[in-house]
């Protein structure tokens, strides 16, 4: 018993030094250490820089979920439409919760030129950014429906409300070229969050 | 089970009445609830209200054995307050400063989406050393955190009439216990550029919600939770895993989090340019508020309470997004005196904290109402101080004014609301 204790031991005592090491991670390293002679601990101090957990991402694990347009552009894919094509789809696939021409119904309004007299937030009174209009069409609407619709669809519908909203004309084409450049009404009045705390409400 | 033969049954189908018939003591035999027996043998209330047994002396018959599960008791009626978009916390009914799970208020775009914890993953990529995926599994292999904090829609206020409770005024706040990774642990795995200024956060569910954060929250405080209130997410809170951001406002705590793009602009996202923006003065329009103002609210004695003369303990929840809640003044002259309350510890960063106040009341009809100063220095407003500074036009976010409570001479406690549009 004791000789096959003793053949184990210095059998691993053969083996790699670094296999024996015990490595923890103590922000204190004085702090509290009761080892054994027979093992050798390494305290890092400081947390490591990974772990060495999880994978690498795949491209297309990517692809398939960054659908996000920024406000610059980027992200918007291949495609293109007008506001013709648009006022199509619009009547079969969001009139039924928007109103005929998204003068507002079962749910909320979207058209609404500035200066208009109509009191609710709408793209054209409101929303600073048009690829912003993009992005959520093809994210999240038709409601009921989420997330069903082609490209070039949402290229369609975006115009067609930018043109309700008389940002752009029903001619315009609109892709992933000409809609970062169309600039929203609503923008220039956008300031960032001036609340610091303290004693000042604002 | 043999019904002892002076039991006595209660109506819960209107909890108004019940509760005025447990106070009266007078009991009308009628629909009452029912407890039925599951497979393992435990008692739990059936869905629809039914007979529930109640034994004229508890000491003479044997009880349900242990089960699998715990149960609220049959008497305990609380229930959010649901409207089409949300559910609100029945923050009168609670004590101490955890919101059970179950109660914890709701806000999605997209309904409660369901997540297999097995086939979940959370992607980070974009300005990073290595774009990565991580399952639920890595992530709870990672140093764990756990806090306490309050979590608040900036959506929250609702006035009026005077006939509402504090759930209806502001019961889209609740705070748990959450427990998961650092953000800041996965932006070192990846490798996070030190360029980047602001992530995309993205939920799964149908309105795949997208919110930019600033990295610097990112790195500061910012966690992916799973855990809550020492369980897994529930599914309402972000089931298998969220953005949790202390002090922010809930719509950026992005639930069912998939996928993070590390970027060096805002993405301008509906939910920050439609939505969750305010009309401040001069016609502009406050983006990227982020930040949870202090605010406070007298729980008790609030409507629909039938208030008793004599002693009374004022109590309440306080908290701010910004730190500390440094105390709680609460007036019982219509805010012309204020008296400094009893905060119960623990007090805790970005948490709701209980105040308390003992006063006597005399029978006079007047108004209650409290105000939280938080360790910043700022001290919860009034509406009119808000309409001062934001403008008659000011926007419905962010809206954390005082509340007051007016108390009749026969005991009724209601509500005050304010014109402010
Ligand atoms: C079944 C009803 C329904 C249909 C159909 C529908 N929507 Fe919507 N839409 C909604 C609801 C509900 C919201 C608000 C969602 C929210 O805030 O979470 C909304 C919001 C929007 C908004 C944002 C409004 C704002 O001011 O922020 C836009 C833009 C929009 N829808 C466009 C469309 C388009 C384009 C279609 C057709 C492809 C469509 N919707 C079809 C119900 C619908």
């Amino acid at each position: 018993m004791l000789l096959l204790f003793l053949a184990a031991l210095s059998i691993t005592s053969c083996k790699d030094k670094q296999e024996d090491e015990v490595i923890v991670y103590n922000k204190n390293p004085e702090a509290q250490l009761n080892t054994d002679s027979a093992t050798q601990t390494k305290i890092i101090t400081e947390m490591p820089a990974t772990f060495g957990i999880g994978r690498k991402a795949t491209n297309a694990e990517i692809k398939a979920w960054d659908i996000d347009v920024r406000a610059d552009g980027k992200g918007l894919p291949y495609g293109s439409g007008n506001a013709t094509e648009g006022k199509v789809i619009f009547t079969q696939k969001c009139a039924a919760c928007h109103g005929k021409e998204g003068e507002g119904g079962a749910y909320a309004r979207l058209v609404g030129a500035m200066g208009d007299t109509v009191k609710a937030k709408t793209i054209g009174n409101y929303w600073p950014w048009s690829t912003t209009l993009f992005d959520y069409i093809r994210r999240t609407m038709p409601y009921n429906m989420p997330g069903s619709l082609k490209d070039d669809e949402v290229y369609s519908l975006t115009a067609y409300l930018l043109y309700r909203n008389k940002i752009i004309d029903s001619t315009k084409n609109i892709d992933a070229k000409s809609l970062p450049k169309v600039v929203m009404p609503a923008r220039q009045y956008y300031v960032d969050d001036d609340r610091r705390g303290g004693p000042e409400v604002r | 089970m043999e019904r002892p033969k002076e039991e006595k049954e209660y109506s819960f189908n209107d909890s108004k009445k019940i509760n005025r018939r447990l106070l009266l003591g007078s009991v009308a035999a009628s629909a009452v609830i029912a407890l039925v027996k599951t497979t393992t043998g435990q008692l739990v209330p059936a869905a629809v209200p039914k007979p529930v047994s109640v034994p004229a002396d508890p000491t003479k018959l044997q009880g349900p054995p242990p089960g699998t599960l715990g149960t609220r008791s049959p008497f305990e009626q609380l229930a959010k307050k649901t409207s089409d978009t949300s559910s609100r916390t029945p923050l009168q009914s609670l004590y101490g400063i955890i919101t059970p799970s179950d109660l914890h208020f709701e806000r999605h775009h997209g309904g409660v989406p369901v997540i297999d914890p097995t086939t979940y993953k959370l992607v980070i990529h974009g300005m990073v050393k290595k774009p990565m995926t991580f399952t639920l599994n890595d992530l709870k292999r990672f140093p764990s955190v756990s806090r306490i904090a309050f979590l608040e829609c900036s959506g929250n206020f609702r006035s009026g009439k005077q006939e509402m409770t504090p759930q209806e005024i502001c019961g889209l706040t609740s705070q748990s216990e959450w427990t998961g990774v650092m953000l800041s642990t996965l932006f070192r795995e990846v490798g996070a550029s030190p360029k980047a200024t602001w992530f995309l956060a993205e939920g799964s569910d149908a309105s795949v919600m997208t919110r930019s954060i600033p990295m610097g929250k990112g790195w500061n405080d910012a966690m992916i939770a799973y855990g809550q209130n020492g369980e897994a997410l529930r599914p309402q809170q972000g089931y298998p895993a969220r953005l949790f951001l202390p002090g922010w406002e809930g719509n950026t705590n992005v639930k069912w989090i998939r996928r993070i793009e590390v970027s060096d602009q805002p993405f301008m996202t509906r939910e920050e340019t439609s939505k969750y923006t305010e009309n401040i003065k001069d016609g502009k329009i406050r983006q990227f508020s982020f930040d949870m103002d202090a605010r406070s609210i007298i729980t008790f004695p609030a409507y629909p309470v039938q208030l008793d003369k004599g002693w009374v303990e004022i109590k309440g929840l306080a908290w701010s997004g910004r730190g500390k809640i440094l105390k709680v003044e609460v007036s019982v002259d219509a805010g012309k005196k204020w008296y400094p309350t009893t905060l119960q510890e623990p007090v805790l960063d970005k948490a709701h904290t209980r105040f308390r106040f003992l006063w006597k009341w005399n029978g006079h009809e007047t108004e209650i109402m409290s105000r939280a100063i938080d360790e910043t220095g700022y001290r919860q407003p009034t509406l009119q101080q808000l309409t001062d500074a934001r403008g008659a036009d000011m926007g419905g976010y962010h809206l954390n004014p005082i509340t007051a409570w007016i108390i009749k001479r026969d005991g009724s406690v209601l509500f005050k609301p304010e014109k402010w549009k």
